[in-house]
């Protein structure tokens, strides 16, 4: 394996802007890995190896020419793939867009090239991000590279297992209810799901529109950082997006501390129900953060019982109506029945071939609590226990600076394990859920391997609205202190995959 | 289809009490479309004024047009309306190939105008306030054109084609309480609403307000209750009748159809109807029940639209005088007689002729014209006289030509044809086509010695006191001049002639 890859984003940028390694090497570095793992991980749904790489050259001729480059200049990513992209496919995991090429760029897109980063390819997801192992993509699972019989997460599967099997220093991911989380927990890497409207959502393919968030996908808090400070930003395409600044990841996570902070320990997420492996490395991270002078208080949010209920309902809600428009009229697969059908009959159609069982679980289910008999009672009461978490949130951060938990109740299952069961599926959410349904920022971060299964856990940073920088700083803390114990990264405690 | 039996319009009247409530949609002339920066020009080639977001693409978002809630906001204050402070948009679920998202961005809960009133007259003088529920932004469909079928309707078509210039063009719904009480005047009153609300978005300059394009779409809900009945009748939708004529007509035949139908006992469907301008009758559509389950939830891509007070007071200021108001000043300024100005007003003839009067008409002579000439041209070729090809400043220019003696009345009407044949202005086509009166004295008194040779008795004649005689005399001259000359001076001419010998 190429030591290049192995680097993390901030090295790399580093060595480049030293002129010790060109982008095109790194960014070869990255493709040659993908080629070695890439079938058997089946993290990328496109790659553009081509592109990428033209991208690195590009960069290369202009660093030659002493042009002042963009900070990440030259750093391949990959982008999930329910992202719109102009010069590849975007299918969102489903068969509905199979093929379909967008004729506009995703503004976090837009900005990857403006940073002048090579874009590697598009990851998998579950269908419309809908899932949390993969298992619903239409185009089939994503690995996880700490065993490949078990799932990455979901629904950014696809960007968990990218970085954590090294074919790219950083991808993008989107959190809809922990989509970026859950899979960074389980493989043993960064996520991030930034303030609700840090991000721009114009050319994401909308899942639930008031819960999606575009996030950063990393090995570690710094690099983490790096790829939010390119892609946060107001964007006056999307009206939901912050018109204020975040201020700099990059300098919080440089000035890393826990000290004199007061970390909330949610009650409801303590651990019940929770695999005892994962209880055991989050009772050693709190006691570690105790140790660096971090202070423990016990927070109460009773509302969280009820946030799986309500988010799976103002989900299927959102997205039952986002998916209308997957009507086969202007675009995507057509299925045009026997017999000179309808209209009626040819959308039809083509949403019963097009989507996946789960999208229309969700569908059915979204159509029928918006429906007018039943509006107060679904939609409007899930309305309101939304309103009480984030009341719970409020009191809760009036006691603590963060709040933490596990970030999910086990580590990486087996594929097939909860596929057919959507409750069990659904459960693994039960810690990042609020977040979405507040809007405020979150992260994971790996904090030790479970004793049962030597596999990855996550502990999950929760901070108010607008700062986003404190989980960079106490995630970067925390990791620091974790390093310093375990003398190399997490990540290095992943099997070699010895593929091909 | 058969032809409903309708009852006669006065016994229904007496058996009956009508109710109607108007929607009126509103088209804004916003330069760009409700949510996306696509230009609001729907005639241009199909599907060039479009983008991701009024097409409905995966990832595409909306953004208010700012420009279109201060539009609606002025239509609000207009009508008399409570300006929503923290409004929003909702989703309207409904599948249809002329809706991209197959959800139409509506506002349902918070409409940015509520609760407002407009006092209507009708023809007869009577006036009635009409209450306003809501004004509420929303943006419009594509348009399908049916290809293959005879009917160019959709039953029967062999494909449809869908131009989504229209999709997300800005529109204003206005929709108007249950209106009691008008009684035999329920149409009028229905029209004289219509074109109320198409005046006032006129004046505010938010609307082209043409009717005949659109831009002014009428909705119209007719039910019937037997009088002293408290409970309100079922009613039925008339959509789309886009004109003052055909909302008056519809409302007609709507409440002859169903005066017949409940007094055979029959029971009235809720349902949507279809106006036939040239059957002058309505048929029937789709049925329509409050079971209609659009699933409106709160737009998550929007954020809300909250105008401030500054707003709201700095548009209150800017709004234009209130139509009404407008007539009545109109009138006092232009002194006609009572049965006139109505005739002007109801010919929707006021705005022509004040511009006229602002081209330096003098307001008789823009009136005569207008309501004369024009109208009679319009009518003859089934045009509104808002079709013709005249501009007010020409018409004030062929006023001022008739004052001046340069033209008389029959040459002006010559004048006048050319105009709208496209010939250019009055002056341009008097002097190319060499239309001046002679105003040249010499040249009359030539014509009338020559005239008076031929009839040397006319002379004695006027001087016995039998002045018609100059008639003839008179006719002459003008024959001569081939029509070129001011008659009214040639008689002065041939009179003073008599006088003096
Ligand atoms: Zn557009």
């Amino acid at each position: 394996m190429s030591e290049l890859i192995k680097k993390t984003a901030a090295e790399l940028v580093a060595l480049m802007a030293k002129g010790e390694v060109s982008s095109v090497e790194v960014t070869q570095a990255h493709i040659d890995q993908i080629n070695k793992v890439g079938d058997a991980v089946h993290s990328f749904l496109f790659t553009s190896a081509d592109s990428a790489l033209a991208t690195a050259k590009e960069v290369d001729r202009r660093r030659a020419a002493g042009e002042k480059l963009p900070t990440l200049a030259g750093l391949p990513i990959a982008v999930k793939d329910n992202l719109a992209t102009t010069d590849a496919p975007t299918t969102a995991g489903s068969k509905i867009l199979e093929g379909w090429i967008s004729p506009y760029d995703a503004t976090v897109v837009t900005k990857l090239r403006n940073e002048l980063m090579p874009i590697l390819g598009k990851t998998n997801l579950d269908e419309f991000a809908m899932g949390s192992s993969t298992e619903f993509s239409a185009y089939g699972p994503s690995k996880n590279p700490w065993d490949l019989t078990r799932i990455p997460g979901g629904s950014g599967g696809g960007s968990s297992s990218v970085v954590a099997s090294f074919q790219a220093p950083l991808a993008i991911g989107s959190d809809t209810g922990g989509s970026i989380r859950f899979p960074g927990a389980v493989t043993g890497t960064v996520g991030t799901k930034p303030t609700y409207g840090a991000v721009s959502r114009y050319g994401l393919i909308a899942l639930a529109s008031s819960l999606d968030q575009i996030g950063p996908v990393a090995r570690n808090v710094l690099d983490a950082a790096y790829l939010q400070d390119v892609i946060a930003g107001h964007d006056p395409y999307d009206s939901t997006s912050l018109t204020q600044s975040l201020g700099s990841m990059v300098e919080a996570a440089k000035s890393g501390s826990v000290k004199g902070k007061k970390f909330g320990l949610i009650k409801q997420l303590a651990g019940e129900g929770f695999q005892q492996g994962v209880k055991n490395r989050f009772a050693e991270a709190i006691q570690l953060i105790t140790e660096a002078g971090g202070e423990i208080v016990e927070v109460d949010c009773p509302s969280f019982d009820y946030a799986i209920d309500a988010y799976y309902l103002i989900l299927p809600a959102e997205a039952s109506s986002n998916l209308a428009k997957f009507d086969s009229v202007r675009f995507g697969m057509r299925v045009t029945p026997e017999g000179n059908p309808t209209i009626e009959k040819v959308m039809a159609a083509t949403r019963e071939l097009g989507f996946g069982p789960e999208v229309k679980r969700r569908i059915i289910l979204g159509t029928y609590a918006l429906s007018a008999g039943s509006f107060d009672k679904f939609y409007g009461a899930a309305l309101k226990v939304r309103t009480l978490i984030q009341r719970d949130f409020d009191n809760a951060f009036s006691k603590a600076d963060i709040l933490i938990s596990p970030t999910a109740p086990t580590t990486a299952f087996k594929f097939g394990e909860k596929v057919a069961d959507p409750l069990a599926m659904y459960l693994n959410d039960i810690a990042t859920i609020p977040a979405n349904l507040a809007g405020i920022p979150g992260m994971s971060i790996p904090i030790g391997l479970a004793d049962e299964d030597n596999l990855p856990v996550g502990i999950q940073f929760l901070a108010p609205n607008y700062q986003d920088a404190k989980l960079y700083e106490v995630g970067a803390a925390l990791e620091g202190i974790l390093e310093g114990i375990w003398g190399k990264r997490m990540i290095d405690f992943a099997p070699n995959l010895e593929v091909k | 289809m058969a032809k409903a039996n309708l009852m006669d319009y006065e016994k229904a009247l007496e058996l009956f009490e009508v109710v109607i409530g108007l929607e009126v949609h509103v088209e804004l002339n916003t330069k760009t479309k409700m949510f996306c920066g696509c230009r609001n020009d729907f005639g241009d080639e199909p599907n060039t004024n479009v983008c991701p977001v009024c097409i409905g693409l995966p990832g595409s978002l909306p953004v208010v047009n700012r420009k279109a809630v201060e539009s609606s906001i002025a239509i609000g204050l207009a009508i008399g309306c409570k300006i929503e402070a923290n409004g929003g948009f909702s989703r309207k679920n409904y599948f249809y190939p002329d809706l991209a998202k197959n959800y139409q961005t509506s506002q349902f809960k918070d409409p940015i105008a509520y609760d407002g009133q407009l006092e209507v007259e009708v023809p007869s003088g009577n006036k009635f306030t009409v209450q306003i529920e809501r004004a509420h932004m929303e943006e419009d469909a594509g348009k399908l054109t049916h290809i293959g079928g005879a009917t160019g309707r959709i039953q029967g078509a062999e494909y449809s084609l869908v131009d989504y210039n229209r999709a997300g063009v800005p529109l204003v719904e206005i929709v108007t309480r249950p209106i009691l009480g008008a009684g035999s005047e329920a149409p009028e009153l229905a029209a004289a609403y219509v074109r109320s609300i198409r005046e006032i978005v006129k004046a505010l300059n938010v609307s082209e307000a043409r009717m005949e394009r659109g831009n002014v779409r009428c909705d119209a809900n007719v039910s019937l209750r037997p009088k002293g009945q408290e409970k309100l009748g079922t009613r039925t939708e008339t959509k789309n009748v886009n004109s003052l004529r055909s909302i008056e007509r519809a409302v007609r035949y709507e409440i002859q159809r169903q005066a017949q139908i409940l007094a055979d006992g029959g029971s009235i469907i809720q349902e949507t109807r279809h106006w036939h301008e040239d059957k002058g009758s309505t048929s029937s559509g789709r049925p329509k029940s409050d079971a209609d389950d659009y699933r409106y939830f709160p737009e998550p891509d929007l954020v809300p639209v909250q105008p401030s007070i500054e707003l709201i007071e700095k548009l209150r200021s800017e709004l234009p005088e209130n139509p009404a108001a407008k007539r009545k000043r109109l009138a006092g300024e232009w002194g006609f007689a009572e049965m006139e100005f109505r005739d002007v007003v109801n010919a929707g003839l006021m705005d022509f002729i004040e511009e006229a009067v602002a081209e330096g008409a003098k307001p008789q002579a823009a009136r005569k014209w207008y309501s004369g000439e024009i109208a009679r041209i319009a009518n003859s070729e089934d045009k509104d006289v808002s079709e013709m090809n005249i501009t007010p400043a020409q018409v004030a220019e062929l006023a001022r030509l008739v004052e001046s003696g340069k033209i008389n009345d029959r040459i002006a009407r010559e004048v006048l044809s050319a105009v709208l044949a496209g010939e250019g202005n009055p002056d341009e086509i008097v002097t190319s086509r060499n239309l001046e009166v002679v105003s040249d004295d010499g040249a009359l008194i030539a014509a009338i010695d020559e005239a008076l040779a031929k009839q040397p008795d006319v002379l004695e004649k006027i001087r016995e006191g039998k002045l018609q005689a100059a008639g003839a005399v008179i006719g002459a001259v003008m024959q001569a001049m081939k029509g070129q000359a001011d008659a009214a001076r040639v008689r002065e001419l041939v009179l003073e002639r008599a006088n003096r010998a």
